[in-house]
């Protein structure tokens, strides 16, 4: 391996950036593809593949075998609202090796008692989120059910890459929340990334049971591949 | 102690590499059966035979890091099978019934 290849998956992986290295182990022959230079990649297609399941590994194409070495960015998970459902979502993503911050300006609900397996911030989102940095393996999910403090946190998500937009809220709360991004300057396209209600219908009662819809909406938007837009 | 994670062990190659030390990765790239580490983890080796990581959970580290000073001898890269069919893989303890394929190149400038 060439020395700058091995500085360079250093130097992507502490920016959170994903890259692959690709080996011809008949060969020794070695390219280093950057996350910007993957759609250009002959072998592209194995390597959003192997980039979505996280895990290295052999792949066949034309004559020749493959090893694809993945760097995917650890996931992380940025929840706004320290309220009881965020408790429940914060183990069960701890469970699943995600990290989570978790963002609200009440000092009293983001409390190291009440989510020992998360990262606090006390701030409001609009203040807090530009210090996380939103990237394309970051969810991003809205609980408080409190405009004043969901809506500036989602205009900063739908501004970014993440991989996954969800808020909590009736069909009715989503519909007026809809209304109001509108008005903020969000076009159809950005906010149907939103997913709302949120979470797999599993009829979900206990505010463990919407942690559990959540989390699975999450992981599937991780690992499936994502359904070509229709229409356009 | 920590376990270190395969991002450290990179880490550690590249300040082996650039205090002058002669240094190989070792990576697992295909498994059969039961494989005690999954496919992409690395082991760091130096030219002394300082090494960092796991490639089988402690049964094979030993033939793959004289493996490995080989390779930063030559600077030729070798693929190393190990599995329960093979005497070597017996002798060196790989018992667990499983086989593994170990990438083993260089780090060159």
């Amino acid at each position: 391996m060439k020395a700058a290849y091995l500085q360079a998956l250093n130097v992507e992986r502490a920016a959170r950036r994903a890259c692959v290295l690709v080996t011809d182990l008949a060969q020794g022959a070695q390219r280093l593809v950057l996350a910007d230079q993957i759609a250009a990649d002959p072998l592209h297609e194995e390597i959003d593949t192997a980039l979505r399941m996280g895990k290295s590994g052999m792949v066949e194409h034309g004559t020749g075998r493959f090893f694809l070495t993945v760097q995917a960015p650890p996931l992380r998970i940025v929840v706004v609202g320290a309220v009881h459902v965020s408790q429940a979502l914060a183990s069960m993503a701890h469970l699943l090796g995600h990290r989570v911050i978790v963002v609200d300006p009440r000092t009293a609900f983001a409390s190291k008692e009440r989510f020992p397996d998360a990262d606090l911030m006390a701030q409001w989102p609009d203040e807090a989120l530009p210090v996380v940095g939103i990237d394309r393996y970051t969810a991003f999910v809205a609980l408080t059910h409190d405009p004043k403090i969901d809506d500036p946190g989602l205009a900063a998500a739908l501004q970014s890459d993440c991989f996954y937009v969800g808020a909590l809220g009736s069909r009715k709360t989503h519909a007026k929340r809809l209304d109001r991004l509108a008005a903020a300057g969000f076009g159809p396209h950005q906010l149907a990334r939103i997913h709302a209600p949120i979470g797999l219908d599993i009829g979900a009662v206990s505010p463990a049971e919407i942690a559990l819809s959540i989390m699975a909406e999450i992981t599937a938007a991780q690992r499936k591949k994502p359904e070509r837009p229709t229409g356009s | 102690m920590a376990l270190a994670s395969d991002s450290d062990i990179l880490e550690q190659a590249e300040a082996w590499h650039r205090a002058g030390r002669g240094v190989a990765i070792a990576t697992v790239v295909e498994t059969w059966g039961s494989a005690p580490r999954p496919i992409g983890s690395h082991l760091v080796i130096d030219e002394e035979g300082h090494f960092l990581g796991s490639v089988s959970g402690g049964c094979v580290e030993g033939a793959v890091v004289s493996e490995a000073m080989d390779v930063i001898g030559s600077g030729t890269p070798r693929l190393l099978e190990f599995g329960v069919a093979d005497e070597t893989a017996w002798q060196v303890g790989l018992s667990c019934g499983g086989k593994i394929a170990v990438y083993v190149e260089k780090v060159v400038s």
